[in-house]
C-alpha cells in the first residue's frame, strides 16, 4: 500500500532529514521524492510505501503533523488512492 | 506516477476552496420493525438502528484521516416510519422519534432521517398520524428529520396535503419558537421525491432499497468557483467545460469514499449524489459561483440561465465519474445556508419568485427560506403547491423547507447556527390564496405529450 506525503512551507535546513528519520523509524520505504518551488512555497511531495508500517496509520500522521509544527510547515501523508482517483482514469 | 502540481491541485482544493465529502449517510430498512405492539416496534427500530451503524461514524473518521479528505457529517436515513409505526395502535408518533433521536445519538451521526410518509395520492392511517405528530415530533427532538411527498408527475398534486403542510409548519414553527422556528428546518416537503438521497432534511430510506446501503453526497462549490475565476471572460463552452471537469474530479473522489465506506462496513454501496451542496462559510457559496460567470449579484436577470448551465454541467461531469449516481444530484439553493444568497436577499436582488423560477432549472426547491412569522397557513400551502407544480409538470423533483420564524418581520435575520446557517427574513406577497388552498381534493397527473 502506497501514501504521498506532502510538505509545505517555507525552505530550511533538515526538511527531508526530519522527515525520513520518523519514516524510517515507523518501517516506511520512500519510493520518490520530488521537490519544487511553486508560488514562491517549497514543495515536497513523497511517495512512500507503507505496507510493513510498524505503528498505526493515525499515529503516523500524527507524528508527521507534529513535525511539521515543530518546523512551522504543512506535513500531511494521504493514501495515493485519493490521488489517483482524482487524476487518473 | 503522479505529478507534483496534481497532488498541489488536490491539496488545495480540500485545504482553501472547501472541498470535502458532506456526508455519508447509511439507508437502513426498518420494514421488519413493525409490530403490533408500538413498545416493541421500537425495542427493534433501536437495536437495529444502533447494531447497523454502530461502526459507521468510526469508519468516516478512519477514511477522513487516512485519505486526507473531510467528511461533513455522518447521518441515517430510515424507512418513512409511518410504514413502520402503521401496525401498532398508537395515536400519537412522536414516540417513534424519541426513539430514532436516542439511536442517533447512541452511535454518534448529527441527523437521522425518515420521519417521513408518502402521501402524492392519498393518506393511509399511519399517513395521517405521523403528519399529525410531525410538529412535536421535530420541536421534541434535536436530531430527527422529516419529509413529505405530496405529489408526483404519476399521481399529480394531493391538495389535501397541501393544505394540511401548511398548517403544519406554522405550528412547528410555535412549538419551536424560542429557536426562530428551527423545527421548520428539519421538515422538507416534497414534490417526486428521490427515495436515496443522502441529504438532510429530506432523506429517507425508500421501499424499493436494499436492506442496508451507503449513500453518498459530494460538496465542492469553493472549488467550482475556484476553477472559474481562472477563465473569466471565456465563452459558455469553455465555462461548461471546466465545470464539467472539476464535478468529475470531485464526484470521483466521493465514488473513491463511497466504495471505501461500504467495504469497511461490509454494506452494498447505493449511489453517489453529485450536488454542490454550499455551507455558510465564506468560499462555498453556490451563489458565488452564478455571480462569477458574469452576474453583479445573484437573483439579477440571467440567474435562472447561469444556474441551469451550472446544474447542467455539474451532471454530465459528475455522472462519468460514477459508477451510480442519484440523490438529488444538482446544485442546491439553500438561502440561509449560502454566504452569497443571504447577501443577496439583503441587498434586494435575490427574492422568492426570482427562487422559485431558479428551482425550475436546479435540483431541488425553495429550501431554507424564512419568511414573516404573521404568514398563513394558506400563504405557506399555497408556495408549497407552486413548488409541487413546477416539479409535476417538469417531471424532476422539487421541494419546499420555509420557516415562519414566529414574530419576526421582513428585514429581521433569523439565527439557526451551524450547517444552517442564518436566514433573513424574506417578503411574501399578501394577496390571499386561502379559497383557493380550501378547496381541497387533488390536482390531476399531467399529460406528457403535446410538450410546450
Amino acid at each position: 500500500m502506497r501514501a504521498v506525503i506532502t510538505v509545505i512551507g517555507k525552505d530550511k535546513i533538515g526538511i527531508i532529514a526530519g522527515i525520513s528519520n520518523i519514516l524510517a523509524n515507523c518501517s516506511v520505504n520512500i519510493l520518490d521524492i520530488s521537490q519544487t518551488t511553486m508560488q514562491d512555497v517549497f514543495t515536497m511531495v513523497m511517495l512512500v510505501d507503507i505496507s510493513k508500517l510498524s505503528v498505526q496509520f493515525a499515529e503516523l500522521s500524527e507524528q508527521l503533523e507534529n513535525k511539521g509544527v515543530e518546523m512551522g510547515l504543512s506535513v500531511k501523508i494521504q493514501h495515493e488512492d485519493i490521488f489517483n482517483s482524482m487524476h487518473r482514469i | 506516477m503522479l505529478m507534483p502540481f496534481e497532488i498541489i491541485e488536490t491539496i488545495k482544493m480540500i485545504q482553501e476552496e472547501n472541498l470535502d465529502i458532506r456526508t455519508i449517510t447509511m439507508g437502513i430498512s426498518l420494514r421488519d420493525c413493525a409490530s403490533s405492539s408500538a413498545k416493541e416496534s421500537r425495542e427493534k427500530i433501536y437495536n437495529k438502528i444502533t447494531r447497523l451503524a454502530a461502526n459507521l461514524v468510526k469508519v468516516g473518521e478512519d477514511i477522513e484521516k487516512e485519505y486526507g479528505i473531510p467528511i461533513v457529517n455522518k447521518r441515517i436515513s430510515v424507512t418513512p416510519i409511518s410504514l413502520v409505526a402503521e401496525s401498532s395502535d398508537e395515536e400519537n408518533y412522536v414516540k417513534f422519534a424519541e426513539t430514532l433521536d436516542r439511536a442517533a445519538d447512541a452511535v454518534g451521526v448529527n441527523f437521522i432521517g425518515g420521519f417521513s410518509a408518502l402521501i402524492q395520492k392519498g393518506y393511509t392511517v399511519g399517513d395521517r398520524k405521523l403528519i399529525a405528530s410531525i410538529p412535536e415530533a421535530l420541536s421534541s427532538t434535536k436530531k430527527v428529520c422529516s419529509s413529505v411527498n405530496l405529489a408526483s408527475t404519476k399521481a399529480g398534486i394531493n391538495m389535501d396535503a397541501v393544505r394540511e403542510m401548511g398548517h403544519i409548519i406554522k405550528k412547528a414553527a410555535h412549538l419551536s419558537a424560542d429557536n426562530g422556528g428551527l423545527a421548520c428546518a428539519k421538515l422538507v416537503v416534497f414534490a417526486n421525491v428521490p427515495e436515496d438521497n443522502p441529504f438532510m432534511a429530506g432523506a429517507f430510506h425508500g421501499v424499493g432499497e436494499p436492506e442496508c446501503v451507503i449513500n453518498v453526497g459530494v460538496s465542492g462549490p469553493g472549488v467550482v468557483k475556484s476553477a472559474l475565476e481562472k477563465v473569466r471572460g471565456a465563452d459558455f463552452e469553455t465555462v461548461s467545460e471546466t465545470i464539467k471537469k472539476t464535478a468529475f474530479k470531485i464526484t470521483r473522489m466521493g465514488q473513491l469514499v463511497a466504495r471505501e465506506a461500504s467495504r469497511r462496513l461490509g454494506v452494498s454501496f447505493g449511489i453517489v449524489d453529485l450536488s454542490l451542496a454550499p455551507t455558510p462559510t465564506i468560499g462555498d457559496s453556490v451563489a458565488h459561483i452564478l455571480e462569477e460567470m458574469g452576474l453583479e449579484k445573484c437573483g439579477t436577470h440571467g440567474t435562472t440561465a447561469a444556474l441551469a448551465l451550472l446544474n447542467d454541467a455539474v451532471k454530465k461531469g459528475g455522472t462519468m465519474a460514477s459508477s451510480s449516481v442519484g440523490g438529488l444530484s444538482g446544485a442546491f439553493i439553500p438561502v440561509s445556508e449560502d454566504a452569497g444568497m443571504i447577501d443577496a436577499v439583503m441587498k434586494g436582488a435575490l427574492t422568492i419568485e426570482k427562487l422559485e423560477a431558479m428551482t425550475c432549472v436546479c435540483s431541488v426547491g425553495l429550501d431554507m427560506i424564512v419568511v414573516p412569522g404573521d404568514t398563513s397557513a394558506e400563504t405557506i400551502s399555497a408556495i408549497i403547491a407552486d413548488e409541487s407544480a413546477i416539479g409535476v409538470i417538469n417531471n424532476k423533483t422539487t421541494a419546499v423547507r420555509i420557516i415562519p420564524a414566529p414574530g419576526k418581520k421582513v428585514g429581521d435575520v433569523v439565527e439557526f447556527g451551524g450547517l444552517l446557517g442564518s436566514g433573513p427574513v424574506m417578503k411574501v406577497n399578501n394577496f390571499s390564496s386561502k379559497d383557493f388552498i380550501n378547496r381541497g381534493g387533488r390536482i390531476p397527473a399531467p399529460l406528457n405529450s403535446l410538450r410546450n
